[in-house]
């Protein structure tokens, strides 16, 4: 297995577990807390918010792990740079990506059309985004193992 | 996706080339050995710029490195 297909896997365990944590917590805390119409756009802003810079130092961390790891494993070097193969692997990704999150972002907007509550809205939002990361990081794992 | 229609002999080139190691290569033409991987697998068609650096690494025209094969089931009219 490439360096790339073993750093996609683990970005797709570390995307899974990382989100998995953070809306347990989230979904814990909005249980906890009695919100009105105001404070629940702003509960879920916030937990939108402070997911960002969570995850990306969850992500650095474990990617550093996971290259000191595979250094030790198989005295291979990482790769010092994307070539051109992989910028064509990682924008095909990022189409998939943004696909899938336009499709979750249209059912968001058509709960609020339905009448659901705001924090349905959220869910959505939130959910579609996981979605997409899986989307792409599985798009980039397909393209690297059968070719593009 | 999948087979290319572009193929390449860039393995047995390699091979008589002091038996040049697909990380070599790699180095010389400024691409990680993943993608010569996926080249002499046929999974991946490279750009001109690269398929023309790959040829002159073996000191040879770009015909002679790469082959196109045309899609059979296409019929040109």
């Amino acid at each position: 297995m490439s360096y790339q297909e073993k750093k996609n896997i683990v970005s797709l365990m570390s995307t899974v577990l990382i989100s998995t944590i953070y809306f347990v917590y989230v979904l814990q805390r909005y249980q906890e807390v009695a919100l009105n119409q105001t404070e629940t756009f702003r509960f879920w802003g916030s937990a939108i918010l402070i997911l960002i810079p969570v995850s990306i130092v969850a992500k650095i961390i474990i990617h550093i792990m996971f290259s000191i790891i595979n250094t030790i494993a198989t005295k291979e070097k990482d790769p010092a740079f994307s070539d051109e193969l992989d910028k064509l692997i990682e924008l095909k990704a990022t189409k998939t990506s943004h696909y899938v999150f336009l499709l979750g972002f249209v059912l968001a907007m058509a709960s609020l059309v339905m009448n659901m509550q705001p924090s349905a809205m959220f869910i959505i939002l939130f959910f579609s985004g996981f979605v997409a990361e899986l989307a792409g990081i599985v798009t980039q794992l397909y393209l690297y193992r059968k070719g593009v | 996706m999948g087979k290319s229609l572009i193929s390449n002999n860039i393995r047995s080139l390699r091979f008589n080339h002091n038996e040049m190691t697909q990380q070599q290569l790699a180095e010389k033409v400024g691409v990680t050995r993943q993608t010569i991987v996926a080249m002499e697998k046929d999974n991946y068609s490279p750009s001109l710029e690269l398929a023309f650096r790959i040829a002159i690494v073996f000191n040879m025209p770009l015909e002679s490195v790469f082959s196109y094969q045309d899609d059979p089931r296409k019929q040109v009219l």
